[in-house]
């Protein structure tokens, strides 16, 4: 049995919330020390970030830390760097730490880029004869050649990341702890970036990666670990871990809407006061489901999403027409899913049933979206329910790139073939 | 072990992470070993304090320079030319001068050092490293403003032809009195500037007053012939007194300071130095959420 290279037990660590310490809070914090943990007392102005964690992680492994926004994950990675102190538990490491919680921390814009490469390097812990040595390699990976001499405040944003990171990328140390670095930066740089971490990991290097990207976390981790309210929820193989952590989102979503996830019943919806004729009421209820035929309401950019309209009509249908329209509140109409426009004319429906629309790629940004049903016959509008039907689309890597589309950028998301000169 | 040969070559740290607890003194193995970033954080403080200005390092000198002229026309007017408050039969230009250089050295690190861990805000937030190098980074910076004065001060003397007697093997002790003076003040206003920023705008009113109550643009015996004993004691407990006599003494050949001067100022450092230590370490662990 190895001997492993972080082994963390019960861990904790409290923050106290409220601005300003009064000097009484001086007085306990030095009284305090020497004795254990006192008793915790419901406090409202105190928030365990971490609670009675426990991870025992072996050398080499490469571990995933997932969780939601305010789940632990950076106070996790800001304790085994040693820049914050644990309330309770304990923390062994064996190895040469190298923790990369931002790129080009300490980078000091009056200095050049040597100035801040030696400056760099040493506040990342390397030594200077290390530095030395790889020099050349770290110039060339940024490519800021000509600009080593010119002080950073000179340099664009992308050249100091590239200086940033090429220093970071340089440091060898037994165990590297980094947190959502890849958040940044261009395609080519994120590609860069998850190359070099592959590089370290097979050279044996155990490695802790917080990140949202499931992407890059499903890619690189032997192993994840899913945090949530400051306890380990998950730790298994990573698919497991990714899926449990997304059933959660899911379930919470699920949690703040009345009627189930992805399934609505229409019947007791109201419509929309200018459309009179439509009191029929035929349309009884509608579905989401994802690849797999579950009702969902949370779909990921680009996956198989599938969905139906319950309807129930006094007598069959005549020349029926169905609608969906997907809206975005601050962009408008974005698709529409039309029988008589993408399938054709249909001449006879049986007076109930259900009609299935099947999109194979749902081309949409993340962001939550707001559908529309509809459904007419012989030319006359039938039913209509507006804006009654939710959708999350949740963030994926679309393009295979590693590469979230900015939902800012467009809403819409289209694959497309690039050819370069 | 890990399986890249480089890896097994090299000793295996160990590192325990855990609650700090109780009052420790800082881990100064450790600061060695991150000696060559303390020093490249001194250089950076250094290199670009003086960066887009005109005079660069000029300023170094200037500041006492124009110091010292300023209280020779004041002193001059208000008390006449020979009633000067001097140490012994120095002109006081030197005698000033010569105790304005120490005292630079003190309150450019004090106030420099004092704001050191709330100007690195986003290394301590970011990456570990032996907090004591923040603090002690802007003092080695300080350092070299106070050789650039001392080179002057060293012209000064030899314009009014004195030459330093044998104290002269005892200035480097009073450098490093007044480093430490520096250092143990620091350690506890950096560290107590982390809580309260008031201590941001406490400090240079605190500089100001603290070079009025020590023999800067006076000397001592102006202040203490003839004083009782206690008075002499309670002067000493501000080190920087001790410094400002040693460095005229050493330099300038006049009378010794009292050595029950010299001991109350050298003890009160120590003091200052240590608990300031012990508090900077008890605060240390916890500056990355407070700051």
């Amino acid at each position: 049995m190895q001997e492993p290279a972080i082994r963390i037990e019960d861990l904790g660590k409290r923050y106290r919330l409220g601005s300003l310490q009064p000097l009484s809070a001086l007085r306990a914090r030095l009284a305090g020390a020497g004795r254990g943990a006192p008793a915790e007392a419901a406090d409202p102005l105190e928030l365990w970030a971490l609670r009675d964690l426990h991870l025992t992680i072996a050398p080499a492994e490469i571990v995933g830390v997932i969780g939601a926004n305010g789940a632990g994950k950076s106070t996790l990675l800001k304790i085994l760097s040693r820049i914050t102190a644990p309330t309770r538990g304990r923390v062994e490491i064996r190895g040469r730490v190298g923790s990369l919680l931002e790129v080009g921390t300490g980078f000091h814009p009056e200095l050049t880029g040597r100035e801040n490469i030696y400056l760099n390097g040493a506040i990342l812990g390397m030594k200077r004869a290390e530095i030395d040595a790889q020099l050349d390699e770290i110039v060339a990976f940024s490519q800021v050649e000509r600009f080593l001499d010119t002080p950073a405040k000179r340099y664009s944003s992308g050249m100091r990341l590239r200086l940033a990171f090429a220093i970071a990328a340089h440091l060898e140390p037994e165990i590297l702890i980094i947190d959502e670095v890849l958040a940044v930066g261009d395609a080519a740089f994120q590609r860069k970036c998850l190359g070099k971490m592959s590089d370290v990991a097979l050279r044996g290097r155990t490695v802790l990666f917080v990140s949202h990207n499931m992407n890059a976390v499903a890619n690189l981790c032997t192993r994840v670990a899913w945090l949530r309210d400051g306890q380990l929820a998950f730790d298994g193989a990573p698919s497991d871990a990714i899926r449990a952590y997304l059933d959660s989102i899911r379930a919470e979503c699920r949690a703040l809407r009345s009627g189930g996830a992805g399934r609505y019943d229409l019947r007791a919806a109201s419509r929309n006061g200018n459309q009179a004729r439509s009191r029929a009421r035929a349309i009884e209820s509608f579905s989401i489901r994802d690849e797999h035929g579950a009702l969902t309401d949370v779909v990921a950019s680009g996956a198989p999403v599938r969905f139906e309209i319950g309807y129930r009509h006094a007598e069959a249908l005549a020349r029926p027409t169905f609608g969906i329209l997907i809206e975005k509140s601050d962009v408008g109409n974005l698709v529409a899913l039309q029988t008589h426009i993408q399938h054709g004319p249909l001449d006879k429906l049986p007076a109930s049933g259900r009609v299935r629309c099947e999109v194979r790629q749902l081309p949409l940004a993340p962001g939550a979206y707001t559908l529309s049903v509809g459904m007419t016959t012989g030319g006359e509008q039938l039913d209509w329910v507006e804006r009654y039907v939710e959708l999350e689309v949740q963030p994926a890597d679309v393009y295979g790139t590693g590469r979230l589309p900015n939902p800012r950028h467009g809403a819409v998301l289209v694959q497309a073939t690039w050819s370069f000169p | 072990m890990a399986s890249a040969g480089d890896l097994a070559q090299q000793p295996t740290e160990r590192i325990v992470i855990a609650p700090p607890r109780g009052f420790a003194l800082p881990d100064l193995r450790e600061l060695w070993r991150y000696r060559e970033l303390v020093g490249l954080l001194a250089l950076r403080d250094f290199k670009i304090r003086y960066k887009q200005s005109l005079l660069g390092a000029a300023w170094a000198v200037l500041q006492p320079l124009l110091t010292m002229v300023v209280f020779s026309v004041l002193f001059g007017l208000l008390l006449g030319r020979n009633r000067m408050p001097t140490a012994g039969d120095t002109p006081y230009a030197v005698s000033t001068y010569c105790a304005l250089v120490p005292w630079q050295l003190f309150a450019t690190a004090l106030a420099n050092s004092g704001n050191s861990l709330v100007n690195n805000q986003s290394l301590i937030t970011k990456v570990y490293f032996p907090r004591l190098a923040a603090p002690l980074a802007p003092i080695l910076a300080a350092l070299v403003d106070f050789a650039l004065a001392f080179a002057v001060l060293l012209a000064l003397m030899a314009a009014y032809g004195i030459a330093p007697g044998w104290g002269f093997v005892a200035l480097p002790g009073f450098v490093l009195l007044a480093i430490l003076a520096a250092l143990a003040a620091s350690l506890w206003l950096s560290a107590l500037n982390v809580l309260y920023r008031d201590v941001r705008h406490a400090i240079p009113f605190l500089v100001q007053l603290w070079m009025f109550v020590t023999p800067v643009v006076y000397a001592s015996e102006n202040l203490l012939t003839g004083a009782p004993r206690w008075a002499v004691v309670a002067y000493g407990l501000n080190p920087l007194a001790g410094v400002m006599e040693g460095f005229r003494w050493a330099l300038l050949g006049t009378p010794p300071p009292s050595p029950v001067l010299l001991l109350v100022s050298f003890a009160m450092t120590i003091v200052l130095l240590l608990t300031g230590a012990a508090f900077f370490q008890r605060m240390e662990r916890s500056f990355a959420d407070l700051v």
